[in-house]
């Protein structure tokens, strides 16, 4: 199977989509001619031209409104938000009308959209360039939302959104676009709801999601090695819709929870999951469920104080070590 | 001291430049302030009728009064589809009194922004719609929802929350879809609705249809930010879109001069590029002949417009709105009803063109009457949806999900 980066594999599903449907086209700032801000466009204008591939201006309400407008009359849009923080600028187009035009018209409307972009911090840009809202996306039924943590998961994830009849956000990351993973050739998909195990383990659970469920990995790696504790991790993949099942069956074999996110802690992800834990699986817990999650400040500048204010494996095996007590 | 003049002086040379380019002098200031003096027929009279960029053109026309039922987009109609406009709105007027009675009643809840007054806009330019030509509002929609057809049973029954309702009781007053008959809603929140009126025309341009899209917004929703940025796209871009803001003088209880710095607000569209025009909203026929204008072109030329109708509200903001006297004199609200009343201009029109008689035009009125009230009949002896309706219609792969494949969990409850 070829290494190919995350951003590759996002650009091919793009590419793949666009030629497989006459209807998806990409729209977005500087998504054309100049490539893309973060090249994850690279050559698609080039080889689809001015309809498919369309630059903005920088208006994010307009264009996202416009994408939902599109939608209503069979158009499928990908929209490219630059960082997933300027969505807070369209949010009424967002988070009123992708989310509930579909409900508010008794089930009339539907609104076949992509919104896809970065959603991270660690990149030491400050505050207004780090925020990770899958967490604000997944509090609006009607919206769905996946955070895919590799570049297989990227691409099948992509191409899942593209072809799904509601409005689905897809939060990439900077700082992994330039990772490379495997992915094969042939075509895939890699459904919305269902989570993935990224290690097998019988100690603890770690439930993450994004970029930290690669970094839960590399923790549970050192905690083998170092401690001897054998821990599972589970890759939500999709936050919503929820792979429940998935997360309950693993704690239930290994009694015990961590939950990583890159979310600030109030209200985040990992709150949704705490509730689900204790609820559904009370009885299982040996421990109470510990939450590892963004320092809750706004996103710090500061490169090294930033790398400690987001999840970290320091961070991640202090928190594991103690919900092991 | 010099802030303010600076201020002021900026301010006059906009309006200098904006009345270079328009034929008259004075710029209108609201249609409310001065509702007898400028006669509905007489284009001249009304200052504000303008085109920027059709200027000559204009000006050659303002210099005669104009008889609009004898434009060329109205001289062709038929006596039935004369009618037809009479019946759109005498049964809009009907449907709203009838629907403010349920309101008083404590049948209909939340907010109910009635349309009386503004009937011959959404009327005039949904009778100007073709095959491809689609239309979406802000949540006073309840206008544009009967004229495109929907039935006053649906619309009534939505009002009241029932499962009958257009949307089953899930959207309300201010969230009428029709999109079988190119309506997309009733949006209520102020602006909300401009991108998307765009997105239907970027479609249409997309999938190489003929066709435009017409956005109705309000004259307090031209403050928003998304507005004007979907005004710079929709220049940009060249989608076929018509903007059309319904001027009633009012937003909420804020008026024209005190929530906008130019008060021709279609002037904006000079700053876009765009094409623009000025008219009365009272005359059926004027909002036809000038609407057209900006429809055709869409349709032809890909291009965008900015219409600016005056009209008129004659009730609050919504009908929770008691203060609606405070803020406006009974004198305009009854100068405008005596001088422009919609209903009874085109009622008026029809019988002395000989389409209609005294007799035949009452009889439509009744029936609009009989209609409204079987409506409220309908809505009130009709079911709620049932508890379990509360999570349809959410997603759309859920509400199709018939053979169980959907992987995960989609709602959160315990
Ligand atoms: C974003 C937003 N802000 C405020 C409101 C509350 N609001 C509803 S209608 C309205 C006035 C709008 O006036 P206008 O655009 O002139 O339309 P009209 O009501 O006259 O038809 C206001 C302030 C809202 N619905 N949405
Ligand atoms: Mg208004």
């Amino acid at each position: 199977m070829p290494l190919i980066t995350y951003r590759e594999a996002v650009k091919q599903a793009l590419d793949e989509e666009i030629q497989r449907d006459e209807n998806v086209c990409i729209m977005g700032e500087e998504v054309a001619q100049y490539n893309g801000a973060y090249k994850v466009t690279e050559g698609l204008w080039e080889k689809h031209g001015d309809k498919r591939v369309i630059d903005t201006p920088i208006s994010e309400a307009a264009f996202s409104g416009l994408a939902i407008g599109a939608a209503c009359l069979g158009v499928r849009p990908v929209v490219e938000l630059m960082f997933m923080s300027f969505s807070y600028v369209a949010f009424d187009q967002l988070f009123n009308n992708a989310s509930f035009c579909r409900y508010m018209s008794g089930g009339l409307m539907n609104v076949p959209i992509v919104i896809r972009g970065p959603a991270n911090g660690g990149t030491n840009v400050g505050a207004t360039h780090s925020h990770t809202p899958e967490n604000m996306v997944a509090n609006h039924p009607g919206l769905k939302v996946v955070c895919p943590s590799n570049a297989y998961d990227a691409k099948g994830l992509m191409k899942a959104a593209i072809r799904d009849n509601d409005p689905v956000f897809v939060m990439e990351n900077t700082l992994l676009y330039g990772q490379k993973w495997e992915v094969p050739e042939e075509e895939y998909i890699v459904e919305l709801g269902v989570a993935n195990i990224l290690k097998e383990g019988t100690d603890l659970t770690i439930v993450s999601h994004g970029r930290c469920a690669i970094i839960s990995l590399q923790a549970a790696e050192i905690l083998q090695e170092k401690h001897g504790i054998n821990v599972e991790v589970v890759d939500l993949r999709s936050i919503r819709p929820l792979d429940e099942e998935t997360i309950l069956n693993s704690v239930k074999k290994t009694h015990r929870a961590v939950l990583v996110e890159e979310n600030k802690p109030f209200c985040g992800v990992d709150a949704q999951i705490s509730h689900l834990i204790q609820f559904r699986a009370f009885d299982y817990l040996d421990a109470p469920v510990h939450r590892v999650s963004a320092i809750d400040a706004p996103q710090i500048y500061a490169k090294d104080l930033e790398n400690w204010q987001i999840p970290n494996e320091e961070r991640i095996i202090e928190a594991v070590l103690k919900a092991m007590k | 001291m010099a802030t303010t003049k600076k201020k002021t002086a900026a301010k006059t040379a906009t309006k200098k430049s904006a009345s270079k380019t328009s034929p008259s002098k004075k710029p209108a200031k609201s249609p409310a302030k001065s509702p007898a003096k400028s006669p509905a027929k007489s284009p001249a009279k009304s200052p504000a009728r303008a085109s920027a960029k059709s200027s000559a053109q204009t000006a050659k026309k303002s210099g005669l009064p104009k008889d609009f039922m004898s434009a060329p987009i109205n001289k062709g109609l038929s006596k039935e589809a004369k009618i037809d406009l009479y019946r759109t709105i005498i049964g809009i007027r009907r449907f709203e009194e009838r629907s403010l009675r349920a309101y008083n009643q404590g049948k209909i809840g939340g907010f109910l922004h009635l349309y009386i007054g503004q009937e011959a806009v959404a009327a005039g330019i949904v009778s100007l719609m073709e095959e491809n030509d689609h239309i979406i509002t802000a949540y006073r929609d309840h206008g544009h929802a009967l004229a495109v057809g929907m039935s006053m049973n649906e619309c009534m029954a939505e009002m009241f929350g029932k499962h009958t309702g257009c949307s089953k009781g899930k959207g309300g007053s201010m969230h009428f879809f029709a999109p079988d008959k190119n309506y997309w809603g009733g949006h209520g929140i102020v602006a909300g609705q401009t991108p998307l009126g765009a997105g239907l025309a970027f479609a249409l341009k997309y999938k190489g249809l003929k066709g435009c899209a017409v956005c109705f917004l309000g004259d307090g929703a031209v403050n928003q930010g998304a507005f004007m940025e979907t005004l710079n796209l929709a220049s940009l871009w060249n989608i076929p879109v018509v903007f059309v803001i319904e001027n009633n003088g009012y937003s909420m209880g804020t008026s024209l001069k005190r929530s906008s710095a130019e008060e021709n607000l279609a002037h904006r569209a000079e700053g876009f590029d765009m094409e623009w025009e000025v008219c009365n909203g009272h005359d059926v026929f004027e909002v036809r002949e000038v609407a057209n204008r900006a429809m055709v072109r869409a349709r032809d030329a890909h291009k965008p417009f900015l219409l600016e109708i005056r009209t008129y509200r004659y009730r609050g903001h919504s009908v929770a709105d008691a203060n609606h006297e405070k803020y406006r004199t009974k004198e305009e609200i009854e100068e405008y009803k005596r001088t422009k009343d919609p209903v009874n201009l085109i009622r008026e029109q029809l019988i002395a063109d000989g389409t209609l008689t005294d007799g035949a035009a009452k009889k439509i009125d009744q029936e609009k009457k009989d209609e409204a009230e079987a409506a409220a009949k309908f809505a009130d002896e009709s079911p709620v949806a049932p508890r379990s309706e509360i999570q349809t219609d959410v997603y759309w792969e859920v509400d199709n999900d018939t053979d169980n494949k959907l992987k995960g969990t989609y709602f959160f409850n315990d």
